[in-house]
């Protein structure tokens, strides 16, 4: 199980930090954090997928409204949301053959190529985590040299924005 | 006006309503320092900083207001620690601020440098770095809000020392505190009071399990209101002695490891437990999973965190006490418990039994007896400081307390060390009430230096030390777990008269009840700092801590103090 939190934080120094300690010393198990901008100034979003099969997202979700700098904490897990993990994957390529069979199965996952080197081209895509677990698995026979991916970003779908 | 950042740390220490700051000065803060006699705030001198934390703890926790420390950046800084995560566990409101290395050389291992707000970030509720002084009077008014509000707790400022030095137009700070991630909580949910009301109306037998929050939010008067509008007996945690009066017929006693049986059993056998203001720590709850098996559970918390964290409850209420119970009152119907009540009476009449104070005189000094006697010589109104070990537990047990904010203990940390410095603190808080601090002979040689401090700030702070000649807690498990492998525990003392008295306070010696009671008496009256050591039993039963839930335990599940040699001398 994997319980999805939306996280609203003021953008201050030493934020993420706070947030990264509190797990640690609370032994939470979190799958991935990311954070970012906002549309409001001062304020970052943080997406934070916990494991909730051992740790109890919603003892996550008061001990994070326990940090002075957390504005905001929502788990959307329950709710209608788009959900999206981005990734750089570069892949081996040797031969002219091997590239084009690349690009084929790089269409057919709606990534694509951003940049094509003498034996090896770099894929992006974006989606959901299941998504790009299947590229990856469908590219690694050529040989993945390196990825990286952001971790899941998350919105709830509807009119309303992040209530406050 | 333009003041320096120096300046301003004493305006607005000034503008708190801040009467002293416990601390020593150094480098990185001498610049704070210097313009302090321009100021109506008192500072005092101790000799370790971990002991200026302390104090600063005592003081909070006697006055209801926020305690101050200071110290210079590096070890000032990290000597603070240890004072810094007892005062978080025990929800202390304390302001330390800090002196830090100058701001164009952060991050370059400075003479002196320590990230002291990285290493204390999960042992505050909140810090700060100051960058800039124009921003300083702002940080220290929401500092002191944070420290108090809410679930209190303890707020550290780093200062750098540019930031000391730089001056800015100053102006104290107006408008509301604005936190937008900060809304310490009201009242409770009023669907979930009614649950409880519910269930209080139908319960037949309820215990009360009253915690430090009854003291911090200020409910002892609604408390003591609704326990008696439905006859419900309180148990409380060592930090929630005095809550309650504890000579009222309702009060149980100390509940947990080294509770009273009576509250204990109470507690496994009550059909409906209202937790009020604590939080279920292991010392009081013993094994989990046969914890209070029959009954339903409310549990009031300002920290929403703490619900259903340890126990699941029935119902949690998120919300400050001292309102619930004003919400819960009108609530709840007036009733009587006498089967309950009667059903107590029978075990606490067990206890008296096995009680060591009832033991007639055999020529030893136990250490209840003389926490006895000097709750006899000051009619139970002192404000009881502890350190930590069996003298702690014993104070517990046998000082009794009627009024909040007249225990002055480590709990959630159990911090050696404690016991003198926040005395200091509890003294310069109250300086016309009688202060006993009733230590160890481990946990008094942590920080006896500050004897010093007494003697300095003239102090009339009573010393009482158990001296047992042993680490005497962990002795006793050794006793009783370890096959009495006393290993590092016996200790080789100093003369502790003498020692004292080279600092200058007066210093009694005692052996037995009669010499304790003596000396007792002579100190209650000395106009000045008293010191009295009492040779306390070292081994054997008179030097253990009954009744006990060992490790692993139900709450009633107790090792309870033997009566074989009660029966022997009643033979
Ligand atoms: C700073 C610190 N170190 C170690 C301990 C572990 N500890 C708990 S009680 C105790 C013994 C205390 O001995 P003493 O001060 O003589 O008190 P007594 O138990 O003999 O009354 C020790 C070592 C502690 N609580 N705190
Ligand atoms: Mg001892």
């Amino acid at each position: 199980m994997k319980n999805t939190l939306i996280a609203l934080v003021e953008d201050k120094p030493g934020v993420l930090t706070r947030v990264a300690s509190l797990f640690r010393r609370r032994n939470y198990n979190i799958e991935s954090l990311t954070v970012g901008h906002t549309e409001r100034d001062g304020i970052s979003r943080m997406t934070i997928v916990v494991d909730s099969t051992h740790t109890d997202a919603e003892k996550v979700v008061q001990n994070l409204y326990k940090l002075v700098n957390v504005i905001q904490v929502e788990d959307i897990t329950e709710q209608p949301v788009v959900a999206r993990d981005l990734a750089l994957i570069k892949v081996r390529t040797e031969g002219g053959s091997t590239r084009s069979e690349v690009m084929q199965l790089v269409d057919t996952f709606r990534a694509r190529v951003v940049d094509v080197g003498v034996d090896s081209v770099m894929v992006e895509a974006t989606g959901t985590e299941d998504k790009i677990d299947g590229l990856a698995e469908v590219l690694k026979p050529y040989g993945i040299l390196e990825m990286v991916r952001t971790g899941r970003v998350a919105m709830a779908r509807g009119g309303a924005g992040s209530r406050e | 006006m333009k003041r320096t950042g120096a300046e301003i740390v004493w305006e607005m220490l000034e503008h708190e309503g801040v009467e002293v700051v416990f601390g020593i000065p150094g480098g990185a803060i001498m610049h704070t320092y210097h313009p302090r006699k321009n100021y109506d705030v008192r500072h005092i001198l101790m000799r370790h900083e971990q002991c200026a934390a302390h104090a600063a703890d005592g003081y909070a926790r006697v006055s209801g207001k926020v305690g101050v420390a200071m110290a210079t950046s590096g070890p000032g800084a990290t000597n603070l620690v240890t004072g810094i995560a007892t005062a978080m566990t025990d929800s202390s409101p304390i302001v330390y601020i800090t002196g830090q290395v100058a701001s164009p050389v952060l991050g370059t291992d400075a003479f002196q440098e320590v990230d002291i707000t990285g290493i204390t970030l999960p042992i505050t509720k909140h810090n700060y770095l100051v960058a800039d002084v124009s921003e300083l009077a702002e940080v220290i008014h929401e500092a002191f809000y944070i420290a108090r509000s809410g679930r209190p707790g303890p707020v550290l400022i780093d200062i750098p020392k540019d930031v000391q030095i730089a001056a800015t137009n100053f102006t104290l700070p107006e408008k509301e505190i604005d936190l937008p991630g900060y809304r310490p909580v009201g009242a409770g949910d009023p669907a979930l009071v009614q649950k409880a009301a519910d269930l209080i109306n139908g319960a037949q037998r309820p215990v009360i399990l009253a915690g430090r929050g009854v003291q911090m939010s200020g409910a002892a008067d609604a408390l003591r209101a609704f326990a008696e509008r439905t006859e419900t007996p309180v148990a409380y945690t060592l930090l929630g002695k005095g809550g309650f009066p504890e000579s009222h017929p309702l009060a149980l006693a100390m509940m947990g490891m080294h509770g009273e049986v009576f509250a204990n059993r109470a507690i496994q056998e009550a059909d409906l437990i209202l937790a009020f203001g604590m939080r279920f720590s292991d010392r009081v709850t013993g094994n989990l999973k046969r914890y209070a098996p029959n009954a339903r559970k409310v549990h009031v918390d300002m920290d929403a965190a703490e619900l259903n964290k340890i126990v699941q409850v029935d119902v949690p209420i998120h919300g400050d006490l001292r309102q619930v119970l004003e919400q819960l009152l009108p609530l709840v119907n007036e009733t009587q418990h006498p089967a309950w009540l009667a059903q107590i009476d029978e075990w606490r009449a067990q206890n008296r039994r096995r009680d060591i104070i009832n033991r007639p005189e055999n020529g030893h000094l136990a250490a209840p007896h003389f926490i006895n006697e000097i709750w006899e010589a000051t009619r139970g109104d002192a404000i009881l400081v502890t350190d930590v070990g069996q003298h702690q537990m014993w104070a517990a047990q046998y000082y009794p307390l009627d009024r909040p904010q007249r225990i002055v203990t480590s709990g959630g940390q159990g911090t050696m060390g404690f016991g003198l410095p926040a005395a200091i603190g509890a003294q310069v808080a109250q300086p016309d009430a009688e202060v006993w601090a009733i230590l160890g002979d481990g946990g008094f040689q942590m920080t006896l230096h500050d004897l010093a401090t007494i003697v300095q700030e003239k102090l009339p702070v009573r010393i009482a030390l158990s001296n047992n000649g042993y680490l005497g807690m962990v002795r006793q498990w050794q006793e009783f777990f370890y096959g009495k492998n006393y290993e590092a525990t016996p200790l080789i003392n100093p003369d502790f008269v003498q020692l004292v008295e080279a600092y200058g306070i007066r210093a009694w010696r005692a052996t037995n009840r009669r010499e304790a009671r003596e000396a007792i008496a002579e100190a209650h009256v000395h106009n000045g700092p008293a010191f009295i050591e009492f040779q306390v039993a070292q081994e054997g039963d008179e030097a253990n801590v009954y009744p006990m839930v060992p490790t692993g335990a139900a709450l009633h599940e107790m090792i309870e103090r033997p009566l074989i040699e009660l029966e022997k001398l009643e033979a």
